[in-house]
């Protein structure tokens, strides 16, 4: 039979983002597919050196657009090393407080993302109005709902709001005790567990091709490999959280380590809650005013560990205003481009949306 | 390999009723009717954009306190710096003219106009705003369907209606260093005891920091007499370029040396920062970038041709700032400029007016070795009206310029003001000056061991720091008293001297006026001095009012008086004295200088408008374009009337008187 051509997305309900699929297909089969990614923001790395280091922050959030924090947390890492800065200690603890709240989120918008592909929508208005609940608490800590731009070069932008705590405990609450409600609809689903056991393989031979990190990796290895356990940012070495971990990787145990992680993550912020000491939340990285603000000449990478992988910036400075070179490395570029194009061909149409979905792809980090 | 925990979950025959709960669960996501504002809703329900029981009642919800929304913009606040505009990284920002808004010193006539097809609602430019006059609201919905209303220029208030204010700055989200970076001062116990300079300068590293808080908006250039290109040169200090720096400076100013020292800085009146800190330091910046440019960079700047030669010559009388800068704009036009000055030294006021504490005469020789250097001829020792008349510089140049200042001193008619021991700021700061060079003995210096000194202008702190200086010298300690007819908050004298003075042990008598010098079998007692009510009346004129009641002696030997300076025209002598005319002590001018009638006469400075150094050398450049204008039109039109008369000779030539030319006879032959 003639080899035929779809496209998935950009406009699709079980598409994660302006991305595209390619599809060609014999049948129900997929014989050949690529990933055409350049339909959101893109070309990133080559405006950040357009744009002076304090300005990069309206930038930079939107390389991974449902969890944009890693990206400010990355990018001001990468310049704190530069620039030798020491920042204040309770500053750790509201990034950590940040960057887990946006794990949940994005975890919750991966897993509601299941709802598209296997029909099951209850199933994404429930984790979209949990998301939502996390937007209206970072809009009280920032200022915004989506794009934050509050982790910033020398701490945090200002202090959490009155009350905050309060809001947080609250939610957590609620969350974990809607966690069963997940399971229940999601990935202990019968009619859902159908479409996700034992498909949608992810060999370790594969991760270690490719070079798979995060939920991939665990879910395949078998190995705790998590930058906040191995290479420690912020203050993780100073809280308690397991990294769930299997060695068989299914389109379940992949989803069932998302919703592990977010119990994890629960537990990281109520420690947070607890250890968090008082005080300043931001130096200034030097004297002057804001837009000639420099950063010593060298080069720094800075990774974090974000929903989806190991996401890190590559930074070369000159010693001017703005970084001189950026390169991103993107968590989801291996699976999403070069997986896409590898392994995604044998599985079968309706696989395609899940396999992009519970793989963990964000097309901008791509395409940045 | 197999999947070691996913097992079908156990299940129940009655697991589906868990639904049911659901059905009397609260929703939790935003209905549309508490998104939109009763305007929204009122706009889309005329235009039928929405259904209508959507928007039946429009109850919005709050927006938490630092919400990033629409901007509002305090015009009475802001400056039009266009700093919001400089770091917006959307560019969304563009700053528009506002010629309507009035022309004030420290603002800028424009103002602000945000494209909200392109604002990210980042609220950098709310942190970095210098003012403080652009926040941002709560408010976050805005339809309309046409694309132009969505560049807005932010007012006070949001859609005509004052709105709750969002996300605000806070001192740890402001961008802007206020703080100003510590200049170091001798310290007053060791630098009374010499004329060592008082201020030490910036260090390469300090001078960097400084010039790194500068915004570069441009309102200290308005604000300066001569336009110098500040935020160019600050940027050239940050940059680390010196050479460029130099090359900006010395466009606009050629006495920098001087000005970075004790220039009167308007500019940091003005400038953006002050409006919420401290202000840039201006002028000990400029300081840093003549005294750490060395002088093979001024050969290499010097050296370049700045112009051709024109064979036209202009006299100067006066070496002070006016003349000095009148005298290198002229050089660097083509002209031959000749400088004359009656003292031994050039300089003017800067040589003999300032202390040597605050204006060292290195700085001084370094920036007049420049002005010499591209050809401006400086006679020292030669007076005009006494050496050479006004007559005779009229007849040798084609053009005459007037610097020569106040140099007299004034004195109070008060009783006892007469005396040997009571003298004028001017006859004894020249003497202070000639002291600090060694050309005057300690003895030769008539300074008691207690001294009142009246003036509350930046001259009698000179006066009476000079003093301390003397007095510890000559008698171990110092006794300094200051009276002043202004309070502090009108002082006229700057906020440094004042600082310093008492720094230095000057006490400080303000508020008072004096009445009478005290004097005892021929010795000085002290001044008698009267609580001044005020100092200005209603309409703002000087017109003083004393409580005869409050009397108070200020004990003191010598009394010096800085109330003003006075000129001296003696030498303007006869042929012109009745063409010139004066008002207030000044020469009387068109806005260049040039005197009406005497079209070859210019004046400047003190003697035209005062006050202060660099004011005389915005004189310079009018008065240099202005001499240029004239000589330049006096050639033409002398160029013109040559050429006429060569046409003339001409025609002549060729065509001669008909009535002279032999007769032709015309013959058939």
């Amino acid at each position: 039979m003639k080899e035929m051509k779809l496209f998935l997305g950009p406009q699709h309900p079980g598409m994660h983002g302006n991305a595209s699929v390619h599809l060609f297909v014999d049948g129900d089969i997929i014989k050949r597919s690529y990933l055409l990614p350049g339909m959101l923001h893109r070309g990133f790395e080559k405006q950040m050196e357009r744009k002076l280091w304090v300005n990069n922050i309206a930038l930079i959030p939107r390389v991974c657009v449902p969890e944009p924090d890693i990206n400010e947390m990355s990018f001001a890492c990468a310049a704190e090393k530069l620039l030798k800065l020491e920042i204040p200690e309770r500053a750790h603890w509201i990034r950590m407080i940040i960057l887990e709240l946006a794990r949940i989120s994005a975890h919750l918008m991966a897993y509601g993302g299941l709802g598209g592909p296997t029909g099951n929508y209850t199933l994404m208005y429930h984790a979209h109005v949990d998301r939502n609940l996390i937007l209206d608490i970072f809009e009280k800590i920032t200022g915004a709902r989506v794009y934050h731009q509050y982790i910033v070069i020398g701490g945090v932008r200002m202090d959490l709001p009155q009350g905050i705590d309060k809001d947080i405990r609250d939610f957590l609450d609620g969350l974990e005790s809607r966690i069963g409600e997940y399971r229940d609809l999601g990935i202990d689903s019968a009619s859902i567990i159908k479409r996700i056991k034992d498909t949608i393989m992810l060999p370790e031979s594969v991760v270690w091709e490719l070079g798979v990190t995060g939920i991939g990796m665990r879910s395949a290895t078998d190995k705790p490999y998590d930058l906040r356990k191995v290479m420690p940012y912020a203050r993780y070495d100073q809280v308690e959280f397991d990294v769930p971990t299997s060695n068989y990787s299914d389109a379940r145990a992949r989803l069932d380590i998302k919703i592990k992680e977010v119990v994890q993550s629960i537990r990281i912020i109520r420690q947070c809650l607890d250890k968090m000491p008082e005080g300043e939340v931001r130096v200034k990285p030097g004297r002057g005013q804001s837009m000639r603000w420099t950063v010593p000449k060298g080069y720094v990478y800075a990774p974090v560990e974000s929903s989806r992988g190991e996401f890190g910036y590559y930074m070369v400075s000159n010693g001017g205003t703005s970084p001189w070179r950026v390169g991103v490395r993107g968590a989801s570029y291996p699976q999403g481009l070069l997986g896409v194009e590898k392994y995604l061909p044998g599985t079968r149409i309706d696989d395609a949306a899940l396999w992009i979905d519970t793989m963990g792809i964000c097309s901008p980090e791509i395409d940045r | 390999m197999e999947n070691r925990d996913h097992k079908y979950p156990k299940s129940s025959i009655f697991k589906p009723l868990r639904v049911l709960k659901y059905l009397f669960k609260k929703p939790v996501s935003h209905p549309m009717n508490r998104i939109f504002t009763q305007k929204n809703a009122d706009y889309l329900n005329q235009n039928n954009l929405l259904l209508k029981n959507h928007l039946k009642d429009s109850s919005p919800r709050t927006a938490p306190d630092n919400l990033r929304g629409f901007h509002v913009n305090d015009w009475e606040k802001c400056i039009g710096c266009a700093t919001c505009e400089d770091i917006c990284p959307t560019q969304a920002i563009e700053m528009v003219p506002r010629h309507d808004l009035p022309l004030e010193a420290g603002k800028l006539q424009q103002r602000p106009v945000i494209d909200y097809g392109r604002c990210c609602f980042c609220a950098l430019c709310v942190d970095t705003c210098t003012t403080g006059s652009l926040q941002m609201t709560k408010e976050y919905v805005f339809g309309d369907s046409n694309p132009e209303s969505f560049k807005l220029m932010p007012i006070e208030t949001w859609q005509n209606e004052d709105v709750a204010l969002g996300y605000q700055k806070t001192e740890v989200t402001d961008l802007l260093d206020l703080k100003r970076v510590d200049m170091e001062h001798i310290q007053p116990s060791e630098r009374i005891k010499s004329y060592i300079e008082v201020v030490r300068g910036y260090s390469k590293e300090f001078a960097k920091q400084e010039a790194a808080r500068c915004v570069e908006c441009g309102v200290c250039t308005s604000s300066c007499p001569v336009q110098m290109h500040i935020p160019d040169y600050i940027k050239a200090i940050w940059e680390d370029d010196i050479e460029g720096g130099l090359k900006i400076v010395y466009e606009t100013n050629p006495l920098p040396g001087v000005c970075g020292r004790v220039c009167t800085h308007n500019c940091e009146t003005a400038c953006a920062i002050a409006v919420r800190g401290e202000a840039i330091a201006i002028r000990w910046l400029k300081r840093y970038i003549i005294d750490s440019a060395p002088d093979e960079m001024y050969e290499k700047i010097f050296n370049e041709p700045v112009s051709e030669v024109i064979d036209a010559r202009v006299a100067i009388a006066g070496s002070g700032p006016s003349s000095l800068s009148t005298a290198y704009y002229l050089r660097s036009l083509g002209y031959h400029v000749d400088v004359f000055e009656k003292n031994e030294r050039p300089g003017g006021v800067m040589s003999y007016g300032a202390p040597e504490y605050r204006l060292p005469d290195e700085a001084v020789e370094k920036d007049i070795r420049f002005i010499q250097k591209i050809g401006v001829n400086i006679h020292t020792s030669t007076e005009v009206g006494k050496d050479i008349t006004l007559d005779k510089l009229h007849q040798d140049y084609d053009a005459v310029f007037l610097g020569t200042g106040f140099f007299t001193a004034r004195k109070l008619n008060i009783p006892g003001s007469d005396h040997k021991d009571v003298m004028g700021a001017m006859d004894f700061l020249p003497l202070t000056r000639d002291f600090a060079r060694g050309n005057l003995k300690l003895d030769d210096l008539n300074v008691k061991p207690s001294v009142v000194v009246v003036g509350g202008g930046d001259v009698a702190f000179d006066v009476a720091r000079n003093v301390t200086r003397i007095q510890i010298q000559k008698y171990g300690k110092a006794d300094v008293k200051l009276t002043a007819l202004e309070s502090l908050d009108i002082l006229p004298g700057s906020d440094d001297e004042y600082i310093e003075g008492n720094e230095e042990g000057i006490s400080c008598f303000l508020g008072y006026g004096p009445q009478e010098v005290v004097i005892e079998n021929g010795i000085i007692k002290g001044l008698k001095v009267h609580k001044c009510l005020r100092v200005f009346d209603e309409n703002g004129r000087f017109n003083p009012v004393f409580d005869h009641d409050q009397e108070t002696i200020l004990e003191g030997e010598q009394v010096f008086f800085s109330v003003g300076q006075a000129p001296d025209y003696t030498y303007i002598s006869d042929p012109f004295k009745d063409q010139v005319t004066y008002e207030r002590g000044k020469i009387k001018a068109n806005e260049s200088g040039q005197i009406k009638g005497l079209d070859w006469l210019f004046v400047g400075g003190d003697i035209f408008r005062g006050p202060d150094i660099i004011t005389a050398v915005s004189d310079g450049h009018r008065a240099a374009v202005a001499i240029d204008d004239y000589l330049y039109n006096k050639a033409k039109k002398k160029e013109l009337n040559d050429y006429v008369n060569e046409i003339r000779e001409a025609v002549k030539f060729n065509n001669p008187d008909l009535s002279l030319r032999p007769e032709r006879k015309r013959t058939l032959k």
